[in-house]
């Protein structure tokens, strides 16, 4: 399998990477945030992407998705080259995010948080926005399927409550439906996670490994082992804007780098160099 | 007895009906979609001058000269917006208040020989008289003034049926989203920039009508009607009536304006005559436009701090967004 | 406790109008009417108006003028101008075209109707609201040199004016720092500065110390307004959009109250109205713009070098920076905010008081130059120092140079043009960081 990837790379786009990025920097004053040489997300598959705070992987979420500028790279998703690309036009490409902060609609009630969600509405032109017999249909239909994601996350109940209502843990779930209600090709979670009760958790994982299922491309940033061990195909490790480390779970966290980055600071300073030949030889490999 | 009714009177007046269609397009930017526009005199403005010049100048038909009218206000929300909806609020509010005060200078000061500087162009409404189907005054209003104000409160109520129906489905959703948070909207897949345009633009059209009606009731149009003072009294009617419901800036034009009739009405009283009520050193009948207007912005002060929900709003709804 | 920003607000207002018989209000002439509503049926509308002499020494006004004013029907109402200039008729109300024609020959010697001007003047009724029209006498100043002659002198103008306008666009861009917030009231400081300076030199001060104490009252109004003011209102919790409305509330309310002592005048110092001019090259300037530049460097280099230097300064950078943080490294955040508002209010009003030399003393001064210190804080960075500094002589500059090829009454849309355009292609600003928006 990794053979085959790296001989792809080399021939042109591999139609198993659905995101793949190049030398994708951001620095903010002469501070290096980003600094990723390469990183690639396969299709239909989970990738987790871990790394301690302040690693740089919100940042990176917000340079893919057009919400940040960087300084320097390139990337593309599905075969489209995403760089000075608009948010809303990577989100209608399939590419969805979350954010680690949640950014509800607050005082739109959680149902209208998952409508105003579904992709293509023509009621959304304003030149059919007086005329209702142009969107009822659709709209009837976006509700039903905003019902059926809101019950798999367990916020049916609370459907016409406002979204600023919702405490922070159905923020979070509120957020993660919303994004599927795109309709995306690929869902980029931060931190889907945070907040949210151990029992609900279990049945989260269940949702996105369903959603692997169902085709959908998953990259997720999440601090909790055992989670990542648990559904993850695949894991990318930052420390310090660059990727350290990549492979199964397993493997990243026998690497010893990770390990170091994890432990933080006193290994701060050998962890630049060693990232360097590491991801410098897995290329080669 | 005589103060009250003519606050009545002056609640459903011309001026009132023509504030009203400005605070209802204010209400689509601000209320809505949360866009801060300090310069609708500015919008108002295009639309009287692009009809009269249209009207006088251009010697167009009537609805060519409205459509004229409707063109500049357009125009000037692309002018303003363009540069300004990518960036921080601010930018928004400085260069629409920015623009209305220079547009003022300019209808004042440029073009003589089109603009008639202060004087104002006038002489185009016979037309429209000539359609006036009132004869004789009703409760104390002119018959050309009953006119105008049919077709003000007229418009009135055809635009508020207008925003309601474009506010309740999606188009209104996600200009109600992007006021609360426009980089969830965009994470959405929504264009926030060409929803803000539009929004901007329709809410400049609907001022620009009420510029219509300032030109058909005064049988003119002068650069002092558009003053930042018109902008003002649209902003408080706006947070008096409550933002973003479609009543709102109806009932804060009705409100707002009976109450500042009651108002005059009051120190009138207490200022005229010989020994007057207030002694004279420390006001006379003339200072009573000022007190008024002093009195207008404690008004919206204390509405945007206490209750910025309006009078009538609901209190719950505003505590979310804080 | 939750009733903080109402009560100050009342007690402003209370202290301002109580102070109206004292300093401001020494001839108090009708301020006319702005708003009259349309409910109450009016069988006469007033006409009113003025008649100024403008000339080298100032304006006077001219009594014993005849006006006519012909009505929508034909018929003919004189009225003669009082010794204050002003004059009123009553016409009958009837909607349509009036003209009102000054007679000439009424005029003492020597006085003319100013070239260009407009005679008769003809207005529509329309409503309640009292006609006003005013007739400018007095020489024009038509301009006999040549174009290229001008542009030094304009430059030189433009410097003048920019640099003075920075006093308040440095205010303007501390106070949006520090606070996030634009301020859209602090062209009213503007105004402050100049009529009170007005108020003293009338009650008799000489012009230097009477602007020295404006400043003074005016940091305590500005130390005042946030203390009891504004720093409530962010207590509340009050988003950033919702305080801009309060800003242009407070606006409203100070203007009208400045209105109402001093209906609506224009007023000039009772000192160096008309300096001596001297001639340096193709340059005119007077021994007083010389002093009003001299204290303007003074203030603008003093604040910049306190911001680098002293501990507040750098606490207000600090603050200015990221106010979360700058709180967590055991900074008084409110107290530096108070202290820049102080501070910004004590600039504002040295920038009326000197604009008070060279343009009218009058309700709206400040109002007037909002604009271009917003266009001058904008283009060169919102809450950057040097960059409202920059900012300001750049706008100054390019106001008064328009005028070589613009009516001089259209010179502000030089600014909004300055301003559009840098907002087009550069809207961090010249000096600003480029930041992340949202
Ligand atoms: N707008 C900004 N300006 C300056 N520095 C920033 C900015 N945004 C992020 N940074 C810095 O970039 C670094 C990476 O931040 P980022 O939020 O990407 O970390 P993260 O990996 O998501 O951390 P966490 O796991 O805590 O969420 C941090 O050191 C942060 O201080
Ligand atoms: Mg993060």
């Amino acid at each position: 399998m990794p053979e085959r990837i790296a001989s792809a790379a080399a021939a042109g786009p591999d139609p198993a990477v659905i995101l793949r990025a190049d030398n994708v920097r951001r620095r903010f004053g002469g501070f290096t945030a980003v600094d990723v040489d390469r990183l690639a997300v396969r299709r239909g598959e989970i990738t987790a992407l871990i790394g301690p705070n302040g690693a740089g992987k919100s940042t990176l979420f917000n340079l893919l998705t057009g919400f940040d500028r960087p300084d320097a790279g390139q990337w593309m998703f599905d075969g489209h080259s995403l760089a000075g690309v608009p948010p809303h036009k990577v989100a209608r490409l399939g590419m969805v995010r979350t954010f680690q902060l949640t950014r509800v609609l607050a005082r739109l009630t959680v149902l209208e948080n998952m409508r105003i969600a579904a992709p293509g509405q023509l009621g959304e032109r304003l030149w059919a926005a007086p005329f209702s017999l142009a969107w009822r249909r659709r709209e009837k239909e976006n509700t039903a399927r905003a019902r059926a994601l809101l019950a798999r996350f367990l916020l049916d109940g609370k459907r016409d409550e406002p979204a600023g209502a919702l405490s922070g843990g159905q923020r979070k779930l509120l957020e993660m439906a919303r994004a599927l209600m795109v309709e995306p090709r690929m869902v980029m979670l931060d931190e889907p996670m945070a907040g949210v009760n151990p029992a609900l958790k279990q049945s989260l994982l269940g949702h996105i490994v369903s959603l692997r299922d169902d085709g959908v491309s998953v990259l997720f940033v999440e601090h909790d082992m055992d989670m990542v061990h648990e559904i993850s195909d695949h894991v990318v490790v930052m420390a310090q804007g660059r990727v350290i480390a990549q492979g199964t779970a397993r493997e990243v966290t026998q690497d010893e780098r990770v390990v170091s980055a994890y432990l933080g600071e006193r290994f701060g300073g050998d962890l630049e160099e060693s990232a360097t030949t590491s991801s410098g030889g897995r290329d080669g490999r | 007895m005589d103060i009250l009714t003519s606050a009545l009177r002056a609640g459903f007046s011309v001026d009132a009906a023509y504030f009203c269609l400005a605070a209802i397009g204010l209400n689509v930017q601000f209320g809505y979609a949360g866009l801060i526009n300090f310069g609708q005199a500015g919008f108002l403005a295009v639309g009287a001058y692009g009809f009269a010049v249209g009207s006088v100048s251009l010697g167009l038909p009537f609805s060519a000269a409205i459509g004229l009218g409707l063109l500049c206000s357009v125009a000037l929300g692309l002018v303003l917006g363009l540069p300004t909806l990518r960036l921080r609020a601010d930018y928004l509010a400085i260069a629409t208040i920015a623009a209305a005060e220079v547009l003022r200078l300019f209808f004042g000061a440029a073009f003589q020989d089109v603009f008639h500087g202060r004087d104002g162009i006038s002489g185009f409404s016979a037309a429209f008289q000539a359609a006036n189907p009132f004869d004789h005054p009703f409760l104390g209003y002119r018959p050309s003034d009953l006119w105008v104000m049919t077709v003000g409160w007229g418009l009135v109520v055809i635009v508020s049926v207008f925003v309601w129906s474009i506010m309740r489905g999606p188009w209104g959703r996600v200009l109600k989203a992007i006021r609360e948070d426009e980089e969830a909207v965009r994470s959405l897949g929504k264009n926030v920039y060409a929803f803000k345009m539009q929004a901007l633009a329709i809410g400049g059209l609907i001022g620009a009508l009420g510029g219509f009606v300032v030109a058909l009731g005064q049988n003119s149009v002068q650069p002092d009607n558009f003053s930042f003072d018109l902008t003002f009294i649209v902003c408080t009617m706006l947070v008096l009536g409550g933002a973003a419901r479609i009543m709102g800036p109806v009932i804060g034009a009705v409100v707002f304006w009976a109450f500042l009739s009651l108002v005059g009405g009051v120190l009138d009283a207490l200022t005229a005559g010989q020994d007057p009520t207030i002694p004279a050193w420390l006001m006379t009948g003339d200072q009573i436009g000022t007190i008024r207007f002093v009195l207008v912005g404690v008004a919206l002060v204390l509405l945007m701090i206490y209750r910025p929900q309006g009078i009538f709003g609901n209190r719950k709804e505003m505590a979310l967004h804080a | 406790m939750r009733l903080r920003p109402a009560l100050s607000l009342a007690l402003l207002v209370a202290v301002l109008v109580g102070a109206a018989p004292t300093a401001v209000a020494t001839a108090s002439i009708a301020g006319r009417t702005t708003l009259a509503t349309r409910g109450d049926d009016p069988e006469t509308v007033k006409v009113t108006g003025k008649l100024v002499n403008r000339d080298d020494t100032g304006s006077t006004p001219v009594g014993g003028g005849r006006v006519t004013v012909t009505d929508a029907s034909g018929a003919e109402h004189v009225a003669t101008s009082r010794p204050d200039g002003g004059f009123s008729v009553e016409v009958p109300f009837e909607a349509g075209p009036i003209s009102i024609k000054l007679d000439e020959g009424s005029l003492p010697r020597g006085v003319t109707l100013r070239e260009g001007s407009r005679n008769p003047i003809t207005r529509t009724i329309s409503g309640t609201l009292p006609l006003t029209v005013t007739f400018v006498l007095g020489k024009g100043d038509r301009r006999t040199m040549s174009w290229a002659d001008q542009v030094p002198q304009s430059l030189f103008n433009g410097l003048y004016f920019g640099l003075i306008i920075s006093l308040g666009a440095l205010g303007l861009s501390l106070i949006f720092g520090t606070t996030r917030l634009t301020n859209f009231a602090h062209g009213e400081m503007v105004t402050f500065g100049a009529l009170v300076t007005y108020g003293l030199n009338v009650a008799g001060i000489d012009i230097w110390p009477a602007g020295l104490l404006a400043a003074l009252l005016a940091a305590v109004f500005g130390f005042a307004q946030d203390r009891f003011f504004w720093r409530p209102i962010r207590r509340r919790g009050t988003g950033v959009l919702a305080m801009m409305i309060i800003s242009i509330g407070v606006q409203f309310i100070l203007r009208n109250v400045y209105q109402f002592f001093t209906g609506g005048r224009t007023e000039t110092y009772r000192q160096y109205t008309t300096p001596e001019g001297h001639q340096l090259g193709p340059i005119t300037y007077s021994v007083r713009d010389v002093v009003c530049v001299a204290i303007a460097l003074v203030l603008v280099l003093g604040v910049t070098i306190a911001l680098k230097r002293t501990r507040l300064g750098r606490a207000t950078r600090a603050v200015a920076d990221n106010a979360a943080l700058a709180a967590t490294t055991g900074i008084d955040v409110n107290r530096v905010i108070t202290t820049v508002w102080a501070v910004g209010a004590l600039l504002a009003a040295t920038c009326g008081m000197l604009l008070g030399f060279s343009q009218a003393v009058k309700f709206d001064l400040g109002a007037l130059q909002l604009l271009v210190m917003f266009a001058a804080i904008t283009v060169g960075g919102l809450g950057s120092v040097w960059g409202a500094v920059l900012g300001s002589l750049l706008v100054g500059t390019l106001i008064e140079m328009s005028t070589l090829v613009i009516p001089s009454e259209l010179k502000m849309a030089a600014a909004l043009f300055l301003l559009v355009g840098v907002l087009l292609f550069r809207p961090q600003g010249l000096l600003g960081r480029a930041q992340r928006i949202g």
